[in-house]
């Protein structure tokens, strides 16, 4: 067991964790934080996308122990005072989802694109994206969302 | 899935991890980045006794400038190599090939030595550090040893590296001045390259002055495709001089057959991919 001590969502949390615990398992097994979903389990679909010190990561390809002193943020912890943050409301006005699975992952990759360039281009947005997968493949309203949320389209969905 | 255990150790100095690694031996694997290493031990396609963690090592990491060299620290991350004014300034190429390597996720958390020391032949990383010139920082009990970018990369998932031994560092030699690009071809969205090429160029007067091209996966490890380099030294930068010695780009290359395709298929595939990333790199 190794221990570990980081932030998550604005928490300070500290555990026991054997080395293997992959960073996905913690925070849903351990604190109960499932809105972070795990999808395919092969580091492609990027459905498991959490912050890691502001920046995107794959959590179901980081361990636990590799977070320890970190700051990690999920989709739980995007909204403020009960207000969904922007990307999530242009996700709901635009209808950025089908089945919905994907939607963690994808709303916090649109965040971090969001955060490096915030008014990207529908290809900036394709390419910034190309690692979450939608098997809905609803991937037209999910670059509208994109594209609401960085204030550059009207709700067209 | 998750691995098989193993116990954890992250050191946070290169002697400290050297002092591991000779300690365990063939039981310890390294850990960078882990976007390679982490699905390898998901899967159970290996199960290390002791994983030693690199990440802790401020050390391995940050790109500076050494005269007439750019040298990039073996754990900086992708995205961090991609955005330096530096690299972008002085060894382009690598800005290109890391702009579309793997997906926005995976090059927040893989590292440029990681990827290299890996040594997929699909990586994005062997053809440019090739055909640039790189060498290869390795420390190991006894001190450290520079190895060239020829000598480097040995076969399928192996380098120069010996047990015992870390990369540390990888020198670029500057090319100021030079036009860049990486072409890459795939099949879907952030995978690896079929095949791909990187090509660098001096362009004087609209001559070709000298060429570099390094070629993905066309083998088991990176390649040079020197005929075409020489081809192109001293000719005019345009697509008829520039088809004629991209034709030369499969000589002597062993390209693997696989779903994604036969080996005649990368064969052509590569005389197309150094057309367009020549041109592309000159600016015609």
């Amino acid at each position: 067991m190794t221990r570990i001590s980081l932030t998550v969502d604005g928490a300070s949390v500290s555990d026991d964790v054997e080395p293997r615990m992959l960073l996905v398992q913690y925070l849903r097994e351990r604190l109960g934080k499932t809105g972070t979903v795990i999808g395919c389990d092969t580091s492609n679909c990027g459905a498991c996308t959490v912050h890691l010190d502001g920046t995107s990561v794959k959590s179901c390809n980081v361990l636990a122990v590799q977070a320890d002193g970190a700051e990690v943020t999920t989709i739980e912890g995007l909204a403020t005072d009960g207000r969904l943050h922007p990307v999530q409301e242009a996700f709901r006005e635009c209808h950025g989802l089908q089945c919905g699975f994907c939607t963690p992952g994808m709303i916090m990759q649109s965040v971090d694109l969001l955060n490096n360039n915030p008014k990207p281009t529908e290809e900036e947005i394709r390419l910034g994206l190309e690692g979450n997968l939608c098997r809905c493949t609803g991937y037209h309203n999910i670059v509208k969302a994109v594209q609401h949320a960085s204030g550059q389209s009207e709700v067209t969905a | 899935m998750i691995p098989a255990q193993f116990d954890y150790l992250a050191p946070t100095s290169v002697e400290e991890a050297l002092t591991a690694l000779a300690e365990f031996g063939d039981e310890a694997k390294i850990l960078a980045g882990g976007q390679s290493l982490l699905p390898v031990l998901r899967m159970r396609l290996n199960a290390p006794e002791v994983v030693i963690d690199l990440g802790r090592i401020e050390s391995l990491r940050g790109v500076r400038d050494d005269g007439d060299a750019i040298v990039i620290g073996a754990m900086t991350q992708h995205a961090t190599v991609g955005s330096d004014p530096l690299v972008a300034e002085h060894a382009a190429l690598i800005t290109k090939a890391v702009e579309h390597l793997a997906d926005a996720q995976v090059r927040h958390r893989g590292t440029f030595g990681g990827a290299l020391a890996h040594a997929d032949p699909a990586g994005d990383l062997g053809a440019p550090t090739l055909a640039l010139g790189a060498e290869f920082v390795i420390a190991g009990r006894g001190g450290t040893r520079t190895v060239a970018a020829d000598d480097f990369f040995v076969d399928l998932f192996e380098t120069a590296i010996a047990e015992g031994e870390i990369l540390t560092e990888v020198r670029i030699p500057k090319h100021t001045g030079w036009g860049a690009h990486y072409e890459k071809f795939v099949r879907v969205a952030h995978q690896w390259p079929i095949v791909a090429v990187a090509a660098a160029v001096k362009v004087d007067g609209g001559t070709i002055s000298e060429a570099r091209v390094g070629l993905t996966n066309m083998g088991s490890t990176p390649l040079r495709a020197r005929a075409v380099e020489a081809a192109l030294a001293g000719q005019p930068a345009t697509d008829e001089a520039v088809r004629a010695a991209a034709a030369q780009a499969a000589e002597g290359a062993n390209p693997p057959s696989d779903l994604n395709g036969d080996a005649d298929y990368r064969r052509h595939l590569a005389t197309v991919l150094t057309r367009r990333a020549v041109l592309a790199a000159a600016g015609s």
